[in-house]
């Protein structure tokens, strides 16, 4: 009988020590939000391109983690990205919240970048955010870019209205820091295809500065069809 | 008055495949209360008549009987039940090597009785003592000697004082002080139990003391059988051969070969 | 040329029955487990000899494989400036790969070669069929407890593998080399997801126990009973347990990384 005390001695330790390191893990070498079942509420937002942006992807405010993608699906009458996301119910936001898909660092994971706007009412569970701002396209930027450059050689026009289907440079409130090369337009009438871009182009490709005057719209950046 | 059988062979044939048919024909009994002793050359079958006795295997032909119930055709549970009236011990003790000598035979007790540990302490020791290794009680099966490894297994093989004992060359590769203690457990331990015995072996001159019945098998059949005193005086050649050891008789020497000269001399392909 | 294709043919044959054989035989133990858990001392006894004995090999090998991780991990990231990041690299490839892997290749070679041995050899010197003959039955009392102590060994060895391989990590990391202990923890933490990565490691390793255990115990239970046959069921334990950790691994990764 002596024996099979021995014997369970050390399985006990072996698996106390499995246990041990288990926690250890959890505890110091993971982190378990995935695990915390804290109350959220679901919202959506129409995108005219998400990018790169999947499922359980982040979305931050201000930098901070406050949620996750839960479901991206397609709208066959917009023809736009529906992208479902919660928010952790502890931090209700306006309704007039806008939404961004930004960059994090370089080359990193793309994520939502909310950023609240001045209504008194609440965002409530399974709204739908008005104001939204798709992912930055590689392709779109390197388009205005040459344009861009182009126009600058060739014509002298200055400036011109912010017109055309393009959008102004992001919310400078924001995440401009971000993504390489900011905020330029996704969707909409790619940069390359439209002679109006150059027009633009002095907002154009790399242009963190945004004209004060561009703040304003930013809202509206999207243009029609967005509402 | 017809003697009860503790185990009857009728017409049973039996082969692992098509190809090898290792019994042909076996017809044999085991009166209660008898020994028997099964005798044979290496490999013509034995062995397998035992683990078709025990379950082990089940015949190709013929029926099994074991204390009036067909072996081949009781389901897992009456298979179970036979099973505990009988009591094997193997050639070479099949020990359980991670157990001592005491948890050994203990093993059936416990897995197969609700005793109390106490008692079953009480009950190994008695069938320790029966085959005069209560002292080795905790030695382990690889420091006992071949003669002690199957006494053992013979405590062992009594552990549930079965009706049925079965013993697969009991005698074989011992010395003559430990073939004499086997023998003599043999038959004290059957006439003790009031159990029926079945050797399998080829030891002639031991066997034939102890045993009250010989069954000759050859080929997959039984060629003879007789009391040890009718077997002594039989003229029959293979039984000739077989208890007077000699080198020719009924089963040649020489294995089928071809010619000898003309192989040594190279006019016949080897 | 017509010789080889009949023998591929029967080699292919065998291997379908083989394949019949040990799903019948995974059947069998599952029917038989009852005694494994209400007589749990078997079983517990089982685990000291898989799972105990097992533990100084895989904990060596996950200090070194953690530290050459460390090592390695540290030289191409300081070239990106991304020094702090060999937490990271340490636990993740640990949690998700190395851990339940390495693990299981240890604990296959280790455990499983002693399991098909120890069975095989009952089988060669009559056990089992003594066992029978008693009127018990072997894979009740024999394959089960050992096939039980492998399930419940394996993961337990992988989560210890991982956690001794994080800490061979930051020995070098930040003991030897010097990265800063704050930012290598902090990073670890912000990237190794619980239940995405170490959840699905332990699944895996879970997996890996049910595969090695299961073809330890079926290559001893099958094999032929002399000295050659249970030489070669040893070492067919070893091999076929190692390509199928492999290849369960890139099943169970496809499925649970896929990353969408």
């Amino acid at each position: 009988m002596n024996r099979n005390r021995a014997v369970d001695f050390w399985v006990g330790l072996f698996v106390l020590a499995a246990i041990a390191a288990l926690i250890f893990i959890a505890l110091r070498a993971a982190n378990a939000s995935s695990l915390s079942s804290a109350a959220v509420y679901s919202v959506k937002g129409h995108f005219n391109n998400i990018g790169a942006l999947k499922v359980r992807a982040p979305v931050r405010a201000a930098g901070v983690l406050l949620g996750r993608v839960t479901e991206i699906s397609f709208d066959p009458q917009t023809f736009e990205a529906v992208v479902t996301f919660t928010i952790n119910a502890k931090y209700p936001f306006p309704k007039d919240t806008s939404a961004q898909i930004l960059t994090s660092g370089l080359l990193g994971e793309q994520y939502i970048g909310l950023t609240p706007g001045g209504d008194t009412a609440d965002l409530k569970d399974g709204d739908t955010l008005e104001i939204t701002q798709g992912a930055v396209i590689l392709e779109n930027l390197i388009g205005q870019f040459l344009y861009s450059k182009a126009a600058e050689g060739g014509m002298d026009k200055s400036g011109g209205s912010p017109g055309g289907g393009s959008s102004a440079p992001g919310p400078g409130a924001g995440p401009a820091g971000g993504a390489a090369g900011g905020a330029a337009s996704a969707g909409g009438p790619a940069g390359g295809a439209s002679p109006a871009a150059p027009a633009s182009g002095g907002g154009g490709a790399a242009a963190i500065p945004s004209p004060p005057g561009m703040a304003a719209p930013a809202g509206s950046a999207k243009g029609e069809g967005k509402r | 008055m017809p003697e009860k059988h503790a185990v009857r062979l009728a017409s049973v044939a039996f082969g692992y495949d098509d190809k090898r048919r290792v019994l042909q024909d076996i017809d044999l009994v085991v009166p209660e209360g008898k020994i028997v002793a099964l005798m044979g050359r290496s490999g013509c079958g034995k062995t397998t008549i035992l683990r078709l006795i025990g379950g082990v295997h089940r015949a190709t032909a013929g029926k099994v009987e074991v204390f009036g119930e067909d072996v081949g055709a009781v389901d897992t549970d009456g298979l179970h039940r036979l099973r505990q009236k009988m009591g094997m011990l193997f050639q070479f003790g099949a020990l359980f090597t991670d157990l001592s000598v005491f948890d050994n035979v203990a093993f059936p007790l416990r897995e197969r009785t609700g005793l109390p540990e106490r008692l079953i302490h009480d009950l190994v020791l008695m069938k320790l003592e029966a085959v005069g290794l209560r002292g080795a009680r905790d030695l382990m099966p690889h420091e006992l000697s071949g003669g002690m490894a199957r006494r053992v297994a013979l405590a062992r093989g009594i552990a549930l004082d079965p009706r049925l004992m079965m013993f697969d060359e009991p005698f074989t590769g011992l010395d003559p002080i430990s073939l004499g203690t086997i023998g003599r457990l043999v038959r004290a331990l059957n006439d003790a139990l009031g159990a029926s015995s079945i050797i399998v072996t080829h030891d002639v001159q031991e066997s034939m003391q102890i045993v009250d019945y010989i069954y000759f098998v050859s080929d997959g059949r039984v060629v003879a059988s007789g009391t040890p005193a009718e077997i002594r005086a039989s003229a029959h050649p293979f039984v000739r051969q077989f208890v007077h050891a000699e080198a020719e008789g009924a089963v040649p020497f020489h294995h089928p070969a071809a010619d000898y000269r003309s192989e040594m001399l190279g006019t016949v392909a080897a | 040329m017509i010789d080889g294709v009949a023998r591929l043919g029967a080699w292919v044959l065998r291997t379908i029955e083989r394949l019949g054989f040990a799903s019948r035989f995974f059947v069998a133990i599952l029917r038989f487990s009852g005694a494994s858990f209400s007589r749990f001392r078997l079983t517990i006894r089982e685990i000291y000899f898989e799972g105990v004995m097992s533990l100084v090999i895989v904990g060596v090998s996950g200090l070194f494989v953690g530290m050459v991780l460390g090592l390695q991990g540290y030289d191409t990231l300081v070239r990106y400036g991304a020094a702090d990041s060999v937490g990271v690299l340490v636990a993740l490839s640990l949690v998700r790969e190395l851990g339940p892997v390495v693990a299981a290749l240890l604990f296959a070679s280790r455990a499983g070669s002693a399991i098909t041995a120890e069975i095989g050899l009952m089988k060669a010197t009559e056990q089992l069929v003594a066992m029978e003959m008693m009127a018990v039955e072997p894979i009740a009392r024999v394959v089960a407890p050992r096939f039980w102590a492998g399930v419940i060994s394996m993961p337990l060895l992988s989560i210890i593998f991982s956690t001794v391989g994080i800490f061979g990590g930051y020995l070098i990391g930040v003991v030897m080399i010097g990265v800063d202990s704050g930012a290598f923890w902090s990073q670890m933490q912000a990237s190794v997801d619980f239940r995405d990565d170490v959840l699905d490691g332990i699944v895996k390793s879970f997996v890996f126990g049910v595969a090695v255990i299961w073809i330890a115990v079926l290559e001893g239970y099958d094999s032929p009973p002399t000295a050659e046959g249970v030489s070669g069921a040893t070492t067919r334990t070893v091999v076929t347990s190692a390509l199928a950790i492999l290849a369960l691994d890139f099943v169970l990764t496809a499925l649970m990384f896929r990353g969408t």
